[in-house]
């Protein structure tokens, strides 16, 4: 915003002469107060927080830490590629998308039920101007525990249930089933309450039950983008599953915790591309069903 | 009007509203079954096929979940949580944690939005004219930083920086950086010409060009994607010390793996407590904005 020339200044000098077509820039810069208060104001901000991040890049450049650096680069080639090794990562890619697709399903079997509690264009006492008492209070319970499932980052979520079910693809799929669990509830009761509600309403009002109203009229206006957004959200799965992996919930994750942890450059590289493949792959495939269903 | 009207004198008599052709011509018949419905079952069957093989090849251990055993197991892990400890000392080394949460994920943004700035501008064809010969090889460069999570970059990074907030505002900054680029540089693609080429015919050079035409025009949106980057940075950073990288994470996973539950609480109510009123500034802005 600092860096575009203020109009109000009426001492500023035409820009663009037409008889000088080639040096027509103004000598000085309009705008050079406000360009230097907005840097140096962001250099004060900036300060305690270098301070609090310990940021000392210089770091990075001390003698031994370079050389860590550089050994460890050194590693990444040649890539690990022998039979026993790249067996064990297509297993582990396969368990990582397995845990994204066992989670997401797990996820959906919360998430429905709870995002139809939750919808207000399901009510019937809606109908007749405004909702009865209890169940607004249910709705907003409903709203507000899928709001504490999704705000516990899914990590967190693995690292308990790491604890209670030990170490393996369980804590992971149960993590990614309570976070995602409540994401998709809190996405499609908004979804669903987007639209147009007329024939939801005008279903209900001529005697139709809630799900029949759901199944006739909401379901079949939302239902692509609702398709879309889950297909969406099993992407993002794919790429936690990865992560989840570091706090031992299996999978391409753990492999590379481990490879790291030993300073094996070469596998740690070779996971890395699988990894980039993977995401990159689930990528356009969810670009492609999202398109295909839209 | 479900039939085609083929003689002309008809049509010029009746009003014009009639003869137009339907949306869906009626004598179309529907589709074949094996293209278009078939798509969808052939989906399904695929889809069905994919999460049976999940849930078969995981093993999961539903056993563990499932039983009585693990409720009771479940029930004892809660129950360890309380009393959270909320003894001043320890209170202010979390509250200092907090900070340096806030600390990481403000800085990385910052430093993503100035290297995805850099990387914006030869990954976008600014004119026509311009032959943009960067642009793919840096926006394969910003696709790479951007499918690593920051998890991941961090873990790398700790190797080079050592544990502590600095591996992981660099790890935020890096796959940030990412992110912001493609945006920024999608957002500059989209700018309006106009600007641009009137003092491009002026002989002014590409340099000026961006800072007084393009940079001014995009510029409120690359703001807003950096705050909101910085919204999900920081719920990121807050678990990023998990792997060693500073944070309230860090504290987290240092006394969760001393079984200190009391104090694991009293980190993750303040982490959740972070994240919801972060969320809620987001919301309460946005409205706001909106309004």
């Amino acid at each position: 915003m600092s860096l575009a020339a203020p109009r109000s200044s009426a001492d500023r000098p035409s820009i663009l002469p037409p008889v000088r077509p080639n040096n027509a820039v103004p000598a000085r810069d309009p705008a050079f107060a406000g360009r230097m208060f907005w840097l140096s104001l962001a250099l004060v901000l900036l300060w305690p927080l270098c301070v609090a991040t310990e940021f000392r890049l210089w770091v990075l450049w001390e003698p031994e830490n370079r050389k860590v650096t550089a050994n460890f680069l050194r590693s990444f080639w040649p890539l690990v590629h022998n039979a026993e090794f790249l067996q064990m990562v297509a297993r582990e890619t396969w368990r990582t998308v397995a845990m994204a697709t066992a989670g997401v399903t797990l996820a959906l079997v919360l998430a429905v039920p709870l995002s139809l509690l939750a919808t207000r264009v399901l009510s019937l006492s809606a109908l007749s101007g405004r909702m009865d008492r209890w169940p607004a209070v249910l709705r907003w319970c409903v709203r507000a525990t899928l709001i504490v499932l999704r705000s516990i980052p899914e990590l967190i979520w693995a690292l308990v249930f790491v604890r209670v079910v030990g170490l393996g693809p369980t804590a992971g799929v149960l993590a990614i089933a309570l976070t995602y669990g409540g994401m998709l509830g809190k996405v499609y009761a908004e979804i669903l309450e987007s639209g147009e509600s007329h024939a939801t309403q005008t279903l209900m009002r001529n005697g139709s039950g809630r799900l029949q109203a759901f199944f006739y009229a909401l379901l079949p206006s939302h239902a692509a983008e609702l398709a879309s957004y889950t297909v969406y959200r099993w992407e993002c799965a794919i790429r936690s599953s990865v992560v989840l992996g570091f706090v031992g919930a299996g999978g391409l994750g753990q492999q590379l915790d481990n490879s790291m942890k030993m300073f094996n450059g070469g596998e740690v590289a070779t996971l890395l591309l699988v990894f980039i493949a993977l995401v990159a792959l689930a990528d356009h495939v969810s670009a492609w069903l999202r398109k295909a269903l839209a | 009007m479900s039939t085609p009207m083929p003689d002309k004198p008809l049509v010029a008599k009746v009003p014009r509203i009639f003869t137009q052709q339907a949306a869906n011509p009626p004598w179309k018949l529907p589709p074949r079954l094996f293209n278009a419905r078939c798509r969808a079952c052939w989906f399904t069957v695929g889809l069905l096929l994919l999460v049976m093989a999940s849930f078969v090849s995981l093993e999961l251990d539903w056993a563990a979940f499932a039983s009585m055993e693990a409720a009771r197991g479940m029930g004892r892990f809660v129950a360890e949580f309380f009393p959270p400890d909320l003894s001043p000392v320890f209170v202010n080394k979390v509250a200092w944690g907090a900070w340096e949460t806030l600390a990481m994920s403000a800085l990385g943004t910052a430093i993503a939005a100035m290297l995805g700035l850099a990387m914006a501008v030869p990954a976008s064809r600014m004119s026509s004219q311009d032959s943009a010969w960067l642009r793919s090889p840096t926006r394969w460069l910003l696709n790479a930083l951007r499918a690593i999570p920051e998890l991941v970059w961090a873990a790398l990074l700790l190797i080079s920086a050592g544990l502590g907030p600095m591996a992981g505002t660099l790890a935020l900054a890096l796959h940030t950086s990412g992110v912001l680029g493609r945006l920024f540089a999608e957002a500059m693609e989209n700018v309006p010409t106009g600007p641009g080429d009137a003092l491009r015919t002026q002989g002014v050079g590409p340099l000026r060009v961006f800072a007084y035409a393009t940079l001014p025009q995009v510029l409120p949106q690359l703001m807003s994607y950096t705050l909101y980057r910085w919204e999900n940075n920081i719920r990121a950073a807050a678990v990023l010390g998990v792997v060693g990288a500073g944070g309230l994470g860090q504290l987290l996973s240092f006394h969760m793996g001393l079984f200190q539950m009391n104090k694991t609480a009293t980190i993750l109510a303040v982490m959740l407590l972070m994240v919801a009123c972060v969320d809620a500034l987001s919301f309460g802005l946005r409205r706001w904005m909106n309004r």
